[in-house]
């Protein structure tokens, strides 16, 4: 079965990291990908995303095409990244979530994908 | 045959095939099914074959025939003969049927699922209340209930929640969550003053049940006694702790004489196996000891207000809740005298200071100061 982990964390916090602060982020990130969900076989995709300054949300009003600066909504933690992982399990899945880095300071939002039959 | 006899055999044995089909047949609604087709074929058939060896196999056997026609029908074969084949013929059977039982009380109080709906699952499937029973304990209609459990179901299915016993290094944070599960449907009988008496007592009775198969289902895990000696220690007050007109009477102020020595004992006896258990004391082990030390303080001034004043000590660094602390500033005022407790209350309240909190702790004091009175300290 496959999942989505949505990566939530209060950006503005995020952003505040030191230099040293910031590469020892990543190597943690770097060792769950490839040493942990890749070599367990369970990684599908997974990638962090730019800053919610850079994101534009759209709406269509019906002929209306409204691009509008920012997030879908204000909240305290913003999406910053995802993986999608293949589980046998619901367990399995979150035993990952507890893995990713931001869940010890954000939290992380377990979803199944739907499963589109051809 | 007696009718109560196979209404018996039925009772103690529809959870375990419950359990056991949804792990064969993956579905839980299919496994219902099954199992209710299965007890019509036994009611029908056991006043004159007699009653089978063992009636769980029985029931297993006849229910996943059911099921397998139901999927030739609905033509998913591979399923149906994947069920034919499937047999563990090998393993002793009470343990496969317990194995099971473990797995279907671990996915009903899955944390995934909200605590209601843990509940409500818990009752409908592991102690097979009826809906109509589970809908009039907490005092909603039958329709809220049965969405309630279809959606359970349904998350259960589509999340892909395990059916399985969690493995060692989990298995401790999930036992926390079933206990939690086990002690709010006993707290739904003991505390709540609406709704209908006799199905509130039968709700304590059918948690301490619960929580007895589940310390025959775990052994040896300090928690689950703790909880089980609780529940007992609570229960051996019910018929003092309510006064002819139906309203709560005071600890203090009940009769000791009407308390249950049977549960008391047994309580106590279950928290010293606890404590043998060497494994650092939960909240349900501390919460039990102090229910023990009233249980066994022959007057209220003989109790022993030091050692309940320790326990909440411990208590507090599980559960640091208003109600906590509030009990605990009363054991310390009963032990040191009331200046000592209204300290403790000062020093909560500084910490604090919204509107509605600075109410309840001039509730609090008045609590404190009049039962340290009370007891002429």
């Amino acid at each position: 079965m496959r999942y989505m982990l949505l990566i939530y964390e209060n950006e503005a916090l995020a952003s505040k990291r030191t230099e040293e602060e910031q590469g020892a982020n990543f190597q943690r990130y770097f060792a769950f990908t490839e040493k942990k969900v890749r070599e367990d076989g369970v990684f599908e995709a997974g990638d962090p995303l730019l800053g919610t300054e850079t994101a534009t949300t759209v709406r269509v009003n019906g002929a209306e095409v409204a691009n509008i600066d920012g997030p879908f909504a204000e909240t305290t933690e913003q999406l910053g990244g995802y993986y999608i992982l293949d589980c046998e399990t619901l367990d399995q899945a979150l035993g990952y979530a507890a893995e990713i880095p931001a869940a010890q300071h954000g939290s992380v939002e377990v979803r199944p994908i739907m499963q589109m039959d051809a | 045959m007696a009718d109560d006899r196979l209404t018996a055999i039925v009772k103690t044995e529809t959870p375990r095939v419950r359990a056991r089909l949804i792990r064969e047949l993956r579905d839980f609604d299919l496994a219902e099914d099954s199992l209710q087709e299965a007890l019509l074929r036994a009611v029908k058939s056991w006043p004159v074959d007699g009653i089978p060896e063992s009636p769980a196999a029985w029931l297993t056997t006849v229910a996943k025939r059911c099921a397998i026609d139901v999927l030739r029908r609905e033509q998913v074969h591979h399923r149906a003969v994947g069920l034919l084949s499937a047999g563990e013929e090998d393993r002793d059977e009470l343990d496969v049927f317990n194995d099971d039982l473990m797995r279907l009380i671990f996915t009903c109080c899955h944390p995934s699922l909200n605590l209601e709906a843990q509940i409500a699952l818990t009752l409908r499937t592991v102690v097979d209340m009826s809906l109509a029973q589970v809908a009039r304990a907490f005092l909603v209609s039958e329709k809220t209930m049965e969405q309630r459990l279809v959606r359970a179901k349904r998350k259960i299915k589509q999340a892909g929640i395990p059916y399985t016993v969690p493995g060692s290094r989990d298995l401790p944070r999930r036992l926390q969550g079933v206990l939690t599960v086990f002690y709010l449907v006993f707290n739904e009988g003991y505390s709540a003053t609406a709704g209908d008496a006799l199905i509130r007592f039968e709700l304590c009775q059918i948690a301490i049940q619960m929580t007895r198969q589940l310390n025959r289902l775990v052994r040896g895990r300090a928690e689950a006694l703790g909880l089980l000696s609780l529940m007992l220690l609570q229960h051996s007050r019910s018929t003092a702790r309510v006064d002819a007109a139906g309203k709560l009477v005071l600890l203090e102020d009940q009769d000791r004489r009407l308390w249950d020595r049977g549960a008391i004992t047994e309580g106590t006896m279950l928290l010293e196996k606890a404590l043998l258990a060497r494994q650092p004391p939960g909240p349900f082990q501390l919460q039990g000891a102090i229910a023990a030390v009233h249980a066994n303080a022959a007057t209220p001034a003989a109790t022993d207000w030091q050692e309940i004043r320790a326990l909440y000590d411990g208590l507090l660094k599980f559960q640091d809740t208003p109600v906590v602390r509030l009990n605990r500033a009363v054991a310390i005022g009963m032990a040191d005298g009331a200046d000592a407790g209204l300290e403790v209350l000062e020093l909560m309240n500084a910490s604090r200071d919204d509107a509605s909190s600075s109410l309840s702790q001039r509730k609090s004091r008045v609590v404190v100061a009049q039962r340290s009175q009370r007891r002429g300290v």
